[in-house]
């Protein structure tokens, strides 16, 4: 079984969802990156988001713009994150580590070569935001063939319709983003998260992360009861942004307070 | 099947043009992208759609423009050309449309869509403006509300424009990320809509971004390539040598170039803006100077580095300030059907001035792109031969950025 599949397990067999939390690498620097992400695991994080900096992040909204500006002003290089990744497998070598970013960055060497380069590192899924199932060709094929899970993403404009394109081929779990727009904005009514993790579970039997404007652990709790993951993102960026370099701290304590709401 | 060689028949079922374009899209935009293009098959197939369209074109555009023998452009080639050198050249006039450019041949087709698909908002990028004025005037005239970004950079330097958008009654909201230029304005405009679906229709103002945008900006353009097509006949007799065109994201060239593209005897070169030079990192020529890569819903030729980051482009024309291109071209480019070459900041000012003073046109440095390549070409072609030239927007606009680049205060 892989990281991801073997993590989801245990979270179901301990009766919680887990924490997956999102991080932008490199920001505020390369060298800050390891130990914030040190502070996710020590934390309670179950599953590692490693975003890669892209200049046009179309996806997000101002804190995860800003956070992969410092990332890139910063000199973050691709060859950085697969280092950065490459060091956490080493030690944490259990904790399931999934790349998340756009796919310019993903494709410009070719699939083949991110997907070894991924593999190589210890990486155990990929998000692109900006591959769509109608694309997977572009990426999908050489991730699987690295035994790389290639994670589809499902929204609030998923209809019964489309639900089975989305399904179809996808791995590892299906991130729900639970707002249409962008990350850091707004959140969602408890009860359309409720209604949309009923739906997706009635196209599959992969794992139901919920994401988009989970801030605190009064609203990670309620989502915990219902989805299978719950990711949390900007709300850790802008503590990134706050304390910079000396972040570790903080984060820690945000991400156990988290943890707790998911027990 | 298509059982006849053509090159008109892109993109293909997924969207792609050989191995460009495609939907490279937020799942959140899949199904509304999936829906433009079912309702915009079906629009081409009703004929209340196609008279509605003309009826604007003809009476709110102001088409057909014209097709005018320039002849003092091709005098002044003449006088310094080889003997027997010096083609005819024609100019294709998109710049006397209704709000100053080609833009707004676009804009009444998508908004005519957005009716249709019952859309009650209306958002757009711009960079020089001509887009922005163009789908600020077309939401003026259907009485919807509409939203611009622009980045920030660019406000300033288009003033004029803001003005206008706003005195039309839209919202202009600068963008301040990047370089604040109008690919930073394509990636808010892309954040408002993923965060407005249900209401929103998403006016893209070239040929570029997810399938179906690519092909429906070109088709709505094209009225451009048939017209001329037909005028030449009528004046000449016979097709062109020649056609040039700027290239921004690419839409007006697309649009002269694609009711051509089946007739071999027809050359067609883009100009894309070459800034301080190719040799600098300042210049806009994401053929001449980029490689494939996916931005913005699209994957075609980007100015990007080794990571695969985007690099900021550079142009004096704000309209062709974009780091891509259309996919289309990308192909057009791969399979050698169109040639693409680039003029500088510094020669597209020469020929801007050159065209105000021999013939009486004021053009946008857009346009001026192509017209540095007009002469060079003209100057090297046979007299009996002829050059179709796209004067696709009017320098007015543009009237404070040539001052200020030739040190004259106003
Ligand atoms: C007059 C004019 N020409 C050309 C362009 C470039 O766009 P495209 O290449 O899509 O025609 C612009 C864009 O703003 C424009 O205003």
């Amino acid at each position: 079984m892989s990281r991801l599949a073997t993590t989801f397990a245990r979270c179901k067999a301990e009766g919680r969802a887990a924490l997956v939390t999102f991080v932008t690498g490199g920001d505020p620097n390369p060298a800050a990156t390891p130990a914030i992400l040190d502070a996710l695991v020590e934390g309670g994080a179950d599953v590692i988001e490693l975003g890669m900096p892209f200049t046009d992040p179309m996806a997000d909204g101002p804190a995860i713009q800003r956070a992969n500006i410092r990332s890139l002003a910063a000199g973050t290089r691709t060859a950085d994150l697969l280092r950065i990744a490459t060091e956490f497998r080493q030690r944490h070598p259990d904790v399931p580590l999934v790349l998340m970013g756009y796919a310019n960055p993903m494709v410009k060497r070719g699939p083949e070569w991110f997907a070894h380069a991924a593999r190589n590192a210890g990486v155990d899924g990929v998000i692109s935001v900006d591959i769509p199932p109608e694309e997977d060709q572009e990426l999908g094929p050489a991730l699987r063939a690295a035994g790389i899970d290639f994670i589809r993403l499902a929204t609030p404009t998923s209809d019964e319709q489309r639900l089975p394109t989305i399904m179809d081929g996808a791995s590892g779990f299906i991130y729900y983003v639970s707002v249409a727009g962008i990350t850091g904005m707004q959140q969602a009514a408890q009860a359309s998260i409720d209604a949309a993790v009923a739906r997706l579970k009635r196209y599959t039997d992969l794992p139901i992360a919920v994401g988009f404007g989970v801030r605190t652990p009064e609203q990670a709790g309620p989502i915990g009861k219902v989805a299978d993951g719950v990711v949390v993102g900007s709300a850790i960026i802008d503590i990134v942004a706050e304390h910079g370099e000396h972040a570790a701290g903080p984060v820690r304590d945000l991400v156990a307070s988290l943890a707790a709401a998911l027990r | 099947m298509t059982l006849t060689n053509t090159f008109r028949a892109q993109p293909d079922d997924s969207g792609h043009f050989g191995q460009f374009g495609g939907r490279y899209v937020a799942e959140t935009l899949m199904p509304l992208i999936l829906d433009l293009e079912r309702e915009y098959r079906a629009a081409k197939e009703d004929p209340a759609f196609a008279a509605e369209l003309d009826d604007l074109l003809k009476h709110f555009v102001g088409r057909p423009s014209p097709l005018y023998y320039a002849e003092r452009m091709t005098e002044h080639v003449r006088a310094t050309a080889a003997p027997g050198k010096g083609a005819k050249i024609y100019l294709k006039r998109d710049e006397l449309n209704h709000t100053g450019a080609h833009k707004i041949n676009n804009c009444v087709g998508q908004i005519l869509l957005a009716l249709r698909m019952g859309k009650t908002r209306i958002i757009a990028e711009t960079g020089a403006g001509q887009h922005g004025v163009a789908t600020a005037t077309v939401a003026a005239r259907f009485g919807l509300p509409c939203v611009i970004f622009m980045g920030a950079t660019d406000v300033e330097r288009q003033k004029p424009n803001v003005f206008r958008m706003k005195l039309l009654g839209a919202e202009v909201r600068p963008v301040t990320s990047g370089a604040a230029t109008l690919k930073d304005a394509m990636n808010d405009a892309l954040r408002d809509w993923v965060a407005n679906v249900h209401d929103t229709f998403y006016i893209i103002g070239t040929a570029a971004g997810p399938h179906p945008y690519p092909e429906l900006v070109r088709d709505f353009q094209s009225v451009i390539g048939k017209e001329a097509r037909e005028q030449i006949l009528e004046r000449e007799g016979r097709l062109p040598d020649l056609l040039v065109a700027a290239i921004g994201g690419g839409s007006n060239a697309i649009g002269l170039f694609h009711p051509f593209l089946d007739d071999p005897e027809v050359a067609m070169l883009g100009v894309e803006a070459a800034g301080h030079g190719l040799d600098t990192d300042a210049h806009a020529a994401s053929l001449a100077g980029g490689e494939p890569g996916i931005l913005h819903g699209n994957k075609t030729y980007l100015l990007q580095d080794e990571d695969g980051q985007i690099t900021e482009a550079h142009s004096i024309s704000a309209g062709l300030d974009y780091p891509g291109i259309g996919p289309e071209h990308s192909w057009l480019h791969s399979i050698g059907r169109v040639e693409y070459s680039s003029a500088t900041d510094k020669e597209a000012l020469e020929a801007f001035q050159t065209v105000c003073q021999v013939e009486g046109i004021i053009p946008a440095l857009e346009p001026s792109h192509a017209m540095v390549a007009v002469f060079k070409r003209a100057a090297e072609m046979d007299r009996d031969q002829i050059i179709i030239a796209n004067m696709c927007g009017r320098g007015d606009k543009d009237i404070f950025t040539v001052a200020d680049a030739l040190g004259v205060e106003i």
